[in-house]
């Protein structure tokens, strides 16, 4: 990992949303790398801010409304401080994005390959056959098998991962360094969800892209990323490689998560459900442990009052000092999961 | 007997064109299914989308016109009327939709949506009524403050919930689960799930659980049925589908599930591109001419596979030597 330089520096990024006048931080103090060729994850439950963050590195936020704090540094840019006309230059051809549904963020009236080639028309100076020679390279990249019948169509002729592939032909159209991708296979079967994934990965090692993947399913995480960073109530809370991750979890709501999965080994058991619920953004706690009214039985003493980041070594990272003794209530005492 | 026995269940939509507007061709999205659902068991119907396993669903509460076949409850096939009318069977068969949200009328409140099909089915006082609901309300956790509250006020997972109580309200024999949880967080998810179990435990209450995710169903289900292109490809128990399936379809499903161990990251996609290549190659093997599944032939008591005879039995030689 350290031989590979950062080119996406998020520093303590913060935006909050106004809503009847006060602002209210969906995602505070945001820290994150992201290096070329590896896939970060980001993974939370909804109303955590894992798209909050996508959408505020890519600056899709009205600024009357919201307010962002901190930097993000992209090659020596710090996207944050660009006008609508700066990020246009970045949106497209450096950073590409892939939303989850791919029937919207396609337009209807418009065919496959006028919209692969639009992207072109902002960011290259191609001739007309220049880019439709690069419109059946893509479809083809992207693994569509008759990219000539495909071009012509419209999106409504195409099945939904079909469309889903369109819209990732159409991220990398520019060979961006950075895609971010906000949960590209919720839609889909499993089937084509494996497809779509392996697709990915495939893009990431040709183009030596850095890919951010927002999602909320632990199983395409575990398949996919490099890197996973957990996010909970607007903070990440712990983060380091996929093995880390997953096979030795800390933080509470990590293992939380990990444990109301379905298993196989225990499958006529009752699953694990975690206590209480996500809070919605005014009620969201500002200081001590934001999970910690999840895990009532957990004393006080444990948390820090002002929980930080701690560096448990290779990259692994947690929030909070209540990992160390944490326990499920069914196992105290008893063995450690 | 069986709770309720589907017999060579077909429902066809038809496709009209031409001047005259005639039916020219039709929509096979349900061709001839079988399988009987016993009373106290949970019943997975597994498919990708498009495969008809909501239509065979909407078929047994009533909602589908079905072309032909018959679905036997209590001795009288319910796919008609007045058959479902005598019987009382809307009372015993109730659905948990996979949207909470346009499922719930918005303009009415939890206690009116929950009273619903009490009142259309049960004649109770309003103190009756009441107590009832509240407790549903109970049973699905959730408090009695809901009562006043509309749809919007609730999360995912409490709306859910609110569709569950409204299901259990007249004490159904059977519940049709249609994505119940798909829409839903994980931990949300887990929430739901045991909520259902532990109503099937009190109440001895029947699901048919149509889903598409495998990792679910194997925790939800006792006997499972998978779907592909309006066809059954394999049914059998738990068991059976998941630690000897026979069908390239099924294995293809399973194969896709994505795997939590990030050491085997490597193998799993391997073995995933391995079965991937199978069932591009080697369609005229396991389906038809015209690309549709084989008739289901037993292959033990309780596992079938839509395979010729010789070639299901080709194939469990060849995983038996593997495994030996």
């Amino acid at each position: 990992m350290e031989t590979t330089s950062n080119f996406l520096n998020i520093k303590d990024v913060s935006t909050a949303f106004k809503i009847n006048g006060k602002y209210y931080d969906a995602i505070s103090h945001v820290n994150l790398e992201v290096n070329h060729d590896e896939i970060l994850a980001i993974v939370g439950e909804s109303g955590c801010g894992k798209s909050t963050l996508a959408t505020t590195i890519m600056g899709l936020h009205n600024p009357a409304e919201t307010k962002i704090t901190g930097t993000v540094d992209f090659e020596g840019t710090d996207l944050l401080k660009l006008d609508e006309k700066g990020y246009n230059k970045f949106r497209g051809s450096k950073i590409g994005m892939i939303f989850q549904d791919p029937l919207s963020a396609l337009n209807p009236l418009k065919r496959v390959e006028a919209q692969i080639s639009e992207v072109m028309d902002y960011h290259t100076d191609f001739t007309a056959e220049q880019k439709h020679d690069r419109v059946m390279e893509l479809l083809d990249q992207v693994g569509i098998d008759n990219p000539k019948r495909t071009a012509r169509q419209f999106p409504h002729e195409l099945s939904g991962g079909m469309r889903q592939r369109v819209i990732i032909a159409i991220a990398i159209a520019c060979k961006p360094d950075l895609i971010i991708a906000d949960e590209p296979t919720t839609a889909l079967d499993v089937t084509i969800q494996a497809q779509i994934l392996d697709v990915l990965r495939d893009i990431q090692k040709e183009n030596h892209a850095g890919i951010i993947l927002i999602t909320h399913d632990l199983g395409v995480v575990a398949e996919t990323a490099d890197r996973v960073a957990v996010m909970y109530a607007g903070q990440i809370v712990e983060e380091g490689s996929a093995e880390q991750i997953f096979n030795s979890p800390k933080h509470p709501y990590t293992r939380s998560l990990l444990r109301s999965m379905p298993q196989i080994d225990k499958q006529d058991d009752d699953l694990y459900v975690i206590q209480g619920n996500v809070p919605s953004l005014q009620k969201m706690p500002t200081t001590g442990d934001r999970f910690a009214p999840r895990t009532p039985w957990v004393p006080a003493s444990e948390h820090e009052a002002d929980p930080k980041m701690h560096d448990l070594g290779d990259g692994h990272e947690v929030r909070c000092t209540c990992y160390k003794n944490f326990e499920f209530p069914d196992q105290q005492g008893g063995v450690k999961s | 007997m069986s709770l309720i026995e589907i017999k060579n269940l077909e429902v066809h939509y038809p496709i009209r064109s031409g001047f005259w507007n005639r039916v020219t061709d039709s929509v096979k999205a349900v061709d001839g299914i079988s399988f009987n659902i016993e009373a106290g068991e949970t019943y997975g119907l597994v498919g990708e989308s498009g495969s008809g396993k909501s239509t065979t669903g909407k078929s047994v509460v009533g909602l589908e016109k079905v072309t032909s076949g018959s679905i036997m409850y209590q001795g009288k096939d319910i796919t008609k009327k007045k058959n479902r009318e005598a019987l009382d069977y809307n009372h015993d068969v109730q659905m948990i939709f996979q949207d909470s949200l346009s499922s719930l009328n918005p303009r009415k409140r939890i206690e009116d949506i929950i009273a619903e099909p009490l009142r259309n089915f049960e004649h109770l006082s309003k103190d009756e009524e009441k107590l009832r609901v509240l407790q549903l309300l109970d049973i699905v956790g959730l408090d009695a403050d809901a009562l006043y509250k509309y749809p919007h006020q609730f999360s995912g997972g409490q709306r859910q919930r609110i569709g569950v109580a409204r299901a259990v309200a007249t004490n159904p024999k059977l519940i049709i689960a249609d994505e119940p949880v798909s829409a839903l967080d994980l931990s949300v998810q887990a929430q739901v799930l045991n909520f259902m179990k532990k109503i099937q435990r009190e109440f001895g209450i029947s699901y048919l659980f149509i889903s598409h995710d495998l990792g679910v169903v194997r925790h939800m289900c006792n006997n499972i049925a998978i779907m592909n292109r309006g066809r059954l490809v394999e049914i059998g128990t738990r068991d059976d589908i998941y630690n000897h399936p026979i069908h390239i379809y099924t294995k293809r499903l399973l194969a896709a599930i994505p795997e939590t161990n990030v050491n085997s990251r490597a193998e799993h996609r391997a073995s995933r591109l391995a079965v991937e290549e199978i069932y591009q190659k080697q369609q005229d093997k396991y389906y038809d001419k015209d690309g549709l599944a084989y008739p289901l032939v037993p292959i033990s008591p309780t596992h079938s596979v839509a395979l010729p005879q010789d070639v299901a039995q080709e194939i469990i030689k060849q995983e038996g030597e593997v495994q030996a």
